[in-house]
């Protein structure tokens, strides 16, 4: 046929690697975006500030201002004893992210197989699905005690509930992932001559994969959100277990740093997760491309 | 290639007979297939037309083996596919189907999805199943598109690599559901010429489906038209235009004849559909 190998000298010329960030930096640097987010955070420290530090207005007293924990998080010599110079800091935080770790591998790779084999056999679903769906709307909480008394130590029921929370979410997305492939899919793998197996491996994972990533950033974000409230009640350390101790101790600083914290791992944690999707689902974010998105 | 001889010349041979399809017997109880019989020759080019939602992909289904048949037989060079006593026909590579809305698998490579069927039937090892995908691919001018993702190139591009992963199978006949429905007209002429070539070289039965008669005609050897449904075969108009055939014959006299034929019988068909406010189904 008649290819045009004019095109490619033309496809050598665009900018790759180091030279195309900087493009997309420079780029993003004229548009109005990243000034918005400045500006929105800015805003909300300055009103943050001026109802607990400026104008002191009634109640806000009561809540350290930005000034009063920045004071405190980078000082060698913190006040109310937690900063980023002091070992305790970081033990609580290596403590919640192991947890987290652990449940969330183990709620992922118990749920993906679970949801994608729910997905894939009528039978495996009529066996579990109801199961499921009557545990699932439980509120974490509410497994508190039976958690406690199930298993023995700090560790054991803190890593069940965040677990627990996780594993439902990731079940049900991987599920709902299978649902969505095309049947049309399944019928051209069986054309082509695939076995069950082969239409397991090359049709229902790979097809399932865009769901399961939406379901591991809610289920990390889950895990996140379970492992604190199962720290606060029931824990030696973590950043759950911070805020609890401190408020009961009556020093509100720690308190706000263990939150403030707690934000920024949960934001990086999900967008590990977004990254390790985008690297595997090359093909899911070239086909949003070409959809202009 | 070895298609040149058209070495399939023996193979392909369909015979449909007295094929009826209800949908839910028990239930709604939809015929969408009523008595159907048609004979299609090994090598032919046989296009199926008729009014929307006739049951004209219920039939391609029972080929395909999608599908179960609720009486008649359907049979591939004398071997039963489905009949009596076996409702379903196994899905086999050797009746190969190209979607209305294309099934390449977007998470595979159009090399990666050609190379799909031999490798998964272990007629190739995965290496040769790739350089074979690469070369057939190249020889349908894809050779610059391998490694992309079907998301990533036209819908013109996917549709002719998923014929490429048809033919890589050698398949005794190629079942194609309105494969070119979506495309605009200049589109769909480049398409058809590439049908063409491939069907030139290959020699496969080819049993197409559509709606737009001119398409029927300047590709088929014989054109069924089909009633509303239940789909039962209304009328069948030979083709005799000489292969290779050319845009060009699109405006010669024999050709307007024939569409003029063919229009009338499904003319006629699609205003009674039209008033029964019939609805596409699978």
């Amino acid at each position: 046929m008649n290819q045009v190998p004019a095109t490619k000298g033309h496809m050598n010329s665009k900018p790759e690697g180091f030279e195309l960030f900087l493009l997309r930096l420079r780029k993003k640097m004229v548009s109005i975006d990243p000034y918005l987010t400045v500006a929105g955070i800015g805003l909300w420290l300055f009103a943050y500030w001026v109802l607990c530090e400026g104008l002191e207005i009634w109640r806000f007293t009561k809540l350290p201002g930005p000034v009063a924990i920045s004071k405190d998080w980078f000082s060698t010599t913190p006040f109310q004893g937690i900063s980023i110079f002091t070992l305790e800091y970081y033990d609580h935080i290596f403590v919640s992210c192991q947890r987290i770790l652990f449940a969330f591998g183990l709620a992922t790779g118990l749920g993906v197989p679970l949801g994608l084999f729910m997905g894939w056999s009528r039978k495996i679903r009529d066996y579990v699905f109801p199961i499921i769906e009557t545990l699932r709307p439980i509120p974490i909480l509410a497994w508190v005690p039976l958690s406690i008394l199930l298993l023995p130590g700090f560790e054991g029921p803190v890593i069940f509930l965040a677990t627990l929370a996780s594993f439902f979410v990731t079940t049900l997305n991987a599920m709902l992932g299978v649902d969505s492939i095309d049947e049309e899919y399944f019928r051209a793998a069986g054309c082509l001559g695939s076995s069950r197996w082969d239409i397991f491996r090359h049709v229902v994972v790979p097809g399932a994969l865009p769901f399961i990533f939406t379901g591991l950033q809610i289920s990390i974000g889950v895990a996140w959100f379970s492992l604190v409230a199962a720290e606060m009640v029931s824990g030696d350390l973590g950043l759950g277990y911070l805020i609890v101790d401190a408020y009961m101790n009556n020093v509100t600083v720690p308190m706000v740093i263990a939150m403030i914290t707690l934000g920024f791992i949960g934001y990086f944690s999900s967008a590990c997760v977004r990254t390790l999707g985008n690297k595997l689902m090359a093909w899911h974010v070239k086909e949003l491309a070409q959809q202009g998105r | 290639m070895a298609g040149k001889s058209h070495k399939k010349e023996q193979t392909g041979a369909l015979s449909i007979k007295n094929v009826t399809k209800i949908y839910d017997p028990s239930g709604v109880n939809v015929k969408a297939v009523d008595d159907c019989s048609m004979e299609i020759a090994a090598g032919e080019v046989c296009m199926i037309v008729g009014p929307s939602g006739c049951g004209k992909t219920t039939l391609l289904n029972a080929i395909a083996g999608f599908h179960s048949i609720t009486e008649g037989s359907i049979h591939l060079d004398g071997d039963l596919l489905c009949g009596p006593g076996k409702p379903k026909a196994e899905q086999s590579a050797e009746r190969m189907v190209v979607f209305q809305h294309g099934a390449l698998f977007p998470w595979k490579t159009l090399q990666e999805n050609v190379a799909y069927g031999p490798t998964v039937q272990s007629a190739m090892s995965a290496g040769e199943a790739m350089e074979k995908a690469g070369q057939m691919l190249a020889e349908a001018g894809l050779g610059q598109f391998i490694k992309k993702y079907p998301g990533e190139v036209s819908s013109g591009m996917a549709r002719r690599a998923e014929i490429v992963r048809a033919l890589i199978n050698d398949p005794k006949v190629l079942l194609l559901d309105e494969p070119y429905r979506a495309m605009d007209a200049l589109t769909k002429q480049i398409m058809h010429e590439s049908l063409l070539e491939t069907y030139d070289r290959t020699g496969v039965t080819i049993f197409f489906i559509t709606h737009d008669l001119e398409e029927a005609i300047f590709l088929g050897d014989k054109v069924h038209v089909v009633t509303t449904r239940p789909c039962q075969l209304k009328k069948t108009v030979e083709v005799r235009i000489p292969r290779p055939r050319s845009f060009e014959t699109q405006s010669s006299e024999e050709f307007r004849t024939l569409l003029e034929e063919v229009n009338e019988a499904v003319h006629e068909e699609a205003v009674k559909a039209f008033q029964a406010g019939e609805r596409e189904m699978a």
